[in-house]
């Protein structure tokens, strides 16, 4: 039993901080949520291009590095520090996931050669605007029509939905309910019925996008899987993307409490510094404990998450292991936010301290995905019914 | 990362829990889910009979050098021992102060006629130990020890007078580990000694303390000229803080996965609680119920990271086992009250008069030392903020 990263994982982490520190610092921040695309282009294809992080967990076979989803979890928790603005979420943690969990060997082969490449920003569109996330939250439609399929419907919440030129969608049977009648579909943005629009948010260093599909006709390649059968495999999906977005919380987590340590080390009221008041101190330790604990709970999740993907007796914990996860880290970051906010004091209410730039992506990141209450009645529903 | 147990130590599993299955049976079957932390004042006797059956099958110290009469084991095999034993749900170990507290002090500091003196009846299970720390004005400022030692010339022996409070198990225990002041006139943690005292003296007089419980598990201890060899104190006369302080490099979290199990055990009878009386079906308690078992998963992966984590050159804690203390007794007396509220009003039914508490309401009252003993909350936090965080100490107030 060896819970720590290894040697080879610490350096991609160290290496991950380091260029971030350099390209994601707040100017680069707030330049880039200033665009509607929400990241800028040139930082997206050096990362691409110099670091393959968007190749990190893609099969070698696929052009990709082969490395596992620790490293991917290690990768998220440092873009979560700082605030990085770019489409990695969404093309590796949703559409990349989509395609290994639910591609065949020619979508992978097709679509991650291309996103390995740096060619290709991709998403996964499911939401029809629920609270909920999971397969019931679906509410586009799929027909079949002689060799193709016709898809209908709207989706919110999407990821760089407006950005992405691979959308990835889920759509039930017509008729169907619950996971029943869920199948994926690969559809390229510019099919003709796609509209999409931009959805600005209050946290502005990730877009949303709303999709709408109208009488769009995809040929037969273009579905994943059986048809009707993905309510499995879409599941999959969400519990992965759910631990990879913990993981960036708790990035934004260890960020907010090293912000505040310094802020309250350097600010002196009464003649002290405001970090030598223990009514500061406590809160300060309740922000590293809940930092910590949610981290512990990132690590094992990224283990069984690289099980779920590769194999290994932990596969079957994902849905719990992301709702553990998902739960704790949502609560913690608001929670470390607010107290952030608190203990900056009025500088945290003003637009030039990036505390503010926390506190909303703490929001957004919470109800992304599902927030603490939806996971944990997850979780309730296997313990107690 | 890798999560799993060798193939080699899941043999061992299978060797711990079918011993435990072969001998926690006939008279020892009584003693299941018995004498944990709240409920030490049941079955003493029975619990010190089941000590040495530990030790006949070799279960006692087993993560003590096997040239001190320990079993050797690994840290992973630490790890599925005390799981094990607590899954299989066997007795609170009376012996579990001389086991993880005494011997591994003596066995780091102490003497070889120490050595052979005391060790092999901490392994046998025959001899049991508490701890002499506390004092009623030395809690929180633990080093403000005003008990005192005075080497007597011509007896040739350490005279102890002085009074220990909150001593789990003084009245079974036959030794006792001691902190007290050598120099008179020192202060704070110089000038302190570490002894190691026979109890059966006329010179030390245990008065049991009732708690919240109705029980006693604790308990006052007057020193009143008990006498200590010159041979048993533990170090030198001065040096009783640094050989206190490190039994503290002793728990870096084996035990506590034992302690998780136990935790599991009590939120297990939460959920059948929660589950025949209907209290499952309200919201607010399942997203408690939820919480609490989310947290206890993750108490589990942060003591995985604390066994896995070398600690720093200095020997400082990592981040993972600075919070450990607080994060676990947090969650502990949130378990109680969570116990309470899943009852509804028949939580305050006794199963009989005039003070008979289930384990529910008895885990309930108890689990309120836990955010108190070891080092309160507001303590931990102290540490937290100053060591984990690098923020400033507390200003001290002047000695009086």
């Amino acid at each position: 039993m060896e819970f720590a990263f290894t040697e080879e994982q610490e350096m991609i982490r160290e290496t991950a901080a380091a260029f971030l520190a350099e390209v994601s610092g707040s100017a680069a921040v707030r330049r880039a949520m200033a665009l509607e695309q929400g990241y800028e282009p040139a930082l997206w294809d050096r990362i691409c291009g110099e670091m393959y992080w968007q190749a990190m967990h893609v099969p070698e076979a696929y052009g990709g590095l082969g490395l596992g989803y620790v490293e991917v979890v290690a990768m998220m928790e440092q873009m979560g520090r700082y605030l990085l603005c770019s489409p990695f979420f969404s093309t590796v943690c949703l559409a990349a996931n989509a395609l290994r969990v639910a591609g065949s060997e020619e979508q992978q082969a097709m679509w991650l050669g291309q996103l390995c490449e740096g060619k290709l920003t991709a998403t996964l569109a499911f939401n029809g605007g629920s609270p909920r996330w999971d397969a019931q939250a679906i509410t586009a439609t799929w027909r079949r029509d002689g060799e193709r399929y016709v898809l209908n419907g709207e989706y919110r919440y999407v990821i760089d939905g407006h950005t992405a030129q691979l959308l990835i969608v889920a759509a039930r049977a017509e008729g169907s309910s619950g996971a029943e009648g869920i199948s994926l579909f690969l559809l390229p943005a510019a099919t003709a019925g796609v509209t999409r629009q931009w959805l600005p948010t209050m946290d502005q260093a990730r877009k949303q996008a709303s999709v709408q599909l109208h009488d769009v006709s995809l040929v037969a390649e273009a579905l994943m899987g059986e048809p009707g059968q993905a309510g499995k495999a879409l599941a999959t999906v969400i519990d992965l993307a759910a631990i990879a977005l913990a993981a960036e919380q708790v990035g934004g987590c260890q960020q907010l409490l090293d912000m505040t340590v310094a802020y309250t080390s350097e600010r002196v009221q009464f003649n002290r510094t405001i970090a030598s008041y223990q009514a500061v101190k406590h809160k300060a330790a309740d922000m590293m404990l809940k930092t910590e604990v949610a981290r512990s709970a990132i690590y094992y999740a990224a283990c069984v998450a690289q099980e779920a993907l590769e194999g290994g007796p932990l596969a079957g914990e994902l849905g719990e292991a992301a709702s553990v996860a998902k739960s704790y880290c949502s609560d913690a970051y608001f929670a470390i936010a607010g107290d952030a906010l608190q203990l900056f004091g009025g500088v945290g209410f003003t637009w030039e301290y990036d505390v503010h730039l926390y506190l909303k992506r703490a929001k957004s990141s919470e109800h992304l995905l599902g927030n603490g209450a939806y996971h944990r009645e997850r979780l309730a529903r296997a313990l107690l019914d | 990362m890798k999560l799993s147990f060798s193939a080699e130590d899941e043999h061992f599993r299978q060797e711990v829990a079918s011993w435990l299955q072969d001998n926690l049976t006939g008279e020892f079957a009584r003693l299941k889910y018995r004498g944990g932390p709240g409920d030490e004042h049941m079955f003493p006797e029975e619990r010190k009979v089941w000590e040495q059956k530990l030790a006949e099958g070799g279960w006692t110290c087993v993560g003590w050098p096997t040239e001190y009469g320990g079993r050797g084991c690994s840290i992973e095999q630490q790890v599925i021992f005390f799981e094990e034993y607590a899954r299989a749900g066997a007795p609170g170990r009376v012996g579990h102060i001389g086991e993880g507290l005494a011997g591994p002090t003596i066995i780091a500091f102490g003497s070889e006629e120490q050595k052979r003196k005391y060790l092999p009846g901490i392994v046998a299970g025959t001899q049991l130990w508490c701890q002499g720390y506390s004092e009623p004005s030395a809690g929180s400022d633990l080093a403000n020890v005003k008990t005192k030692a005075r080497f007597d010339e011509a007896q040739g022996k350490w005279l102890i007078n002085g009074q220990k409070v909150w001593t789990s198990l003084a009245h079974e225990s036959d030794f006792c580990f001691v902190i007290a002041r050598t120099d008179p006139d020192s202060v704070a943690h110089h000038g302190l000694g570490f002894f190691l005292i026979d109890m059966h003296q006329p010179g030390i007089e245990v008065r049991p303390i009732e708690q919240i419980t109705g029980t006693s598990e604790f308990n006052e201890v007057f020193f009143d000229d008990a006498q200590c060899d010159a041979s048993d104190i533990v170090g030198k006369p001065g040096e009783g803080w640094k050989v206190g302080m490190g039994l503290l490099g002793f728990e870096r979290g084996v035990s506590t996965l034992g302690q998780q199990m136990q935790f599991q055990n009590e939120l297990d009878e939460v959920v059948r609680q929660a589950r025949s009386n209907g209290a499952a079906q309200d919201p607010v308690i399942r997203q408690r119920i939820a919480r609490a078992h989310a947290e206890l998963k993750i108490m589990r992966y942060n003591s995985m990271r604390m066994l896995s984590g070398q600690s720093g050159s200095d020997g400082a804690l990592h981040k993972e086992a600075l919070i450990y203390k607080l994060f676990w007794a947090t969650w502990h007396r949130s378990l109680g009250e969570l116990a309470m509220d899943v009852l509804g009003p028949e939580c305050e039914i006794l199963e009989g008069g005039p003070y008979a508490l289930s384990r529910l309401q008895s885990m309930y009252l108890f689990v309120r030392a836990d955010t108190i003993y070891g080092g309160t909350n507001q303590i931990q936090r102290n540490i937290i903020a100053e060591r984990g965080l690098g923020m400033p100490r507390e200003p001290k107030g002047a000695a009086k």
